[in-house]
């Protein structure tokens, strides 16, 4: 499977290794050439060596999604640290470049549950700590 | 009329201003503080502290009730999204998006959030309305009614020059409108003739402009 992660922060870059390893095809976009150390952090081979691709440019902009390869791509994951950039450019993977299955980080609850209901696959850490934290407090003891 | 305005950058704050003037109700939304601040000195309630992709804050501002939205941040992404859930979750008629970068005005139009106004694309439209690229202007561009209307200059080589409008051979989907002549217009008859010289307005189908070219003011 192709997979274009777009923001190699530390949930990106952590999703793009793990898809690489899995043996995928993986490229990905980030607008900071900084961000490619985290691709490259504690692994014995560079990205490249281990036959990810890496793409500096802002998401939002063709030139870049179509060079990070998103035309080819069966999964793209939208995960820059902006909930509306991540919100418009998974809506332009599925309009535009009709990539089968899209999945957006979305760290706002609210826009997270409504986009969803919109047919958009969302995924909100926000949500999820909110979630685990209440288990934590369920499990203690109410004075 | 009530307007919510997203961004108090310069163009938010002028226009909230101007439209208090003119006796609408208007919500200005600003997430800086300390712009915020400024503003609040003097539009008073008239502006709110709040991000204005945030849906709470949209609801605080009264959205369901907006009879138009307009989102005019500096950020294209977030412009995107306000104008998109004002349209499709809280249903308001009326939204104007500001396109900040003009490359970005293809996402706008893919993912329905129009009309959408970039300053730049406007300024690029004065520039050649100063100076035509193609001997014709673009004034007009109704792209949901798909029609446009121009303007040209007749140059002495064109095919048009010296026929009467019922000669000129136009595309189908294009008709003559008004002709300005020494500084005057009028609306021509069929038997007006056409002079070089003459700029002339013609109302037609997106697309047309090549064939137009060709029979008023051809390349050399």
């Amino acid at each position: 499977m192709f997979v274009v992660v777009a923001g190699a922060g530390r949930v990106g870059s952590a999703v793009a290794r793990f898809a690489l390893a899995a043996g995928h095809e993986v490229s990905v976009l980030d607008e900071d050439p900084l961000s490619h150390e985290r691709l490259d952090a504690g692994q014995s081979t560079s990205w490249e060596d281990a036959g990810g691709r890496f793409t500096v440019g802002t998401a939002i902009e063709i030139e870049a999604l179509v060079e990070a390869g998103l035309g080819e791509a069966d999964l793209f994951i939208a995960s820059t640290d902006g909930d509306n950039t991540n919100l418009v450019i998974a809506q332009i993977a599925q309009a535009h470049f009709n990539v089968p299955r899209v999945i957006t980080r979305v760290m706002d609850p609210a826009r997270a549950t409504w986009y969803a209901e919109q047919g958009l696959e969302t995924i909100s850490p926000t949500k999820v700590a909110i979630e685990m934290f209440k288990e934590a407090l369920g499990s203690t003891a109410a004075r | 009329m009530y307007v919510i305005i997203a961004g108090g950058g310069k163009v938010g704050w002028n226009l909230a201003r101007e439209l208090i003037a003119k006796g609408n109700e208007v919500t200005l939304l600003e997430n800086r503080r300390s712009r915020y601040l400024t503003i609040e000195q003097e539009l008073e309630h008239a502006v709110q502290y709040g991000d204005a992709a945030e849906l709470w804050v949209l609801e605080r501002a009264g959205v369901q009730r907006a009879d138009l939205v307009i989102a005019v941040t500096g950020d294209d992404e977030d412009n995107i999204l306000i104008c998109q859930m004002a349209k499709e979750k809280y249903l308001c008629e009326r939204i104007i998006a500001r396109v900040n970068n003009p490359r970005n005005r293809q996402w706008f139009e893919l993912l329905d959030v129009h009309p959408s106004v970039s300053a730049t694309d406007l300024i690029l439209r004065l520039i050649e309305h100063e100076v035509p690229s193609y001997g014709l202007v673009h004034l007009l561009d109704l792209r949901d009614e798909q029609l446009e209307i121009i303007e040209v200059e007749v140059v002495d080589t064109a095919p048009a020059a010296g026929r009467m409008v019922s000669e000129v051979v136009l595309p189908e989907g294009s008709l003559i409108i008004s002709v300005l002549r020494g500084g005057t217009g009028f609306v021509p008859q069929a038997e007006t003739v056409i002079e070089a010289g003459d700029e002339v307005l013609l109302v037609l189908d997106p697309g047309l402009e090549e064939a137009i070219t060709a029979q008023f003011a051809p390349a050399v």
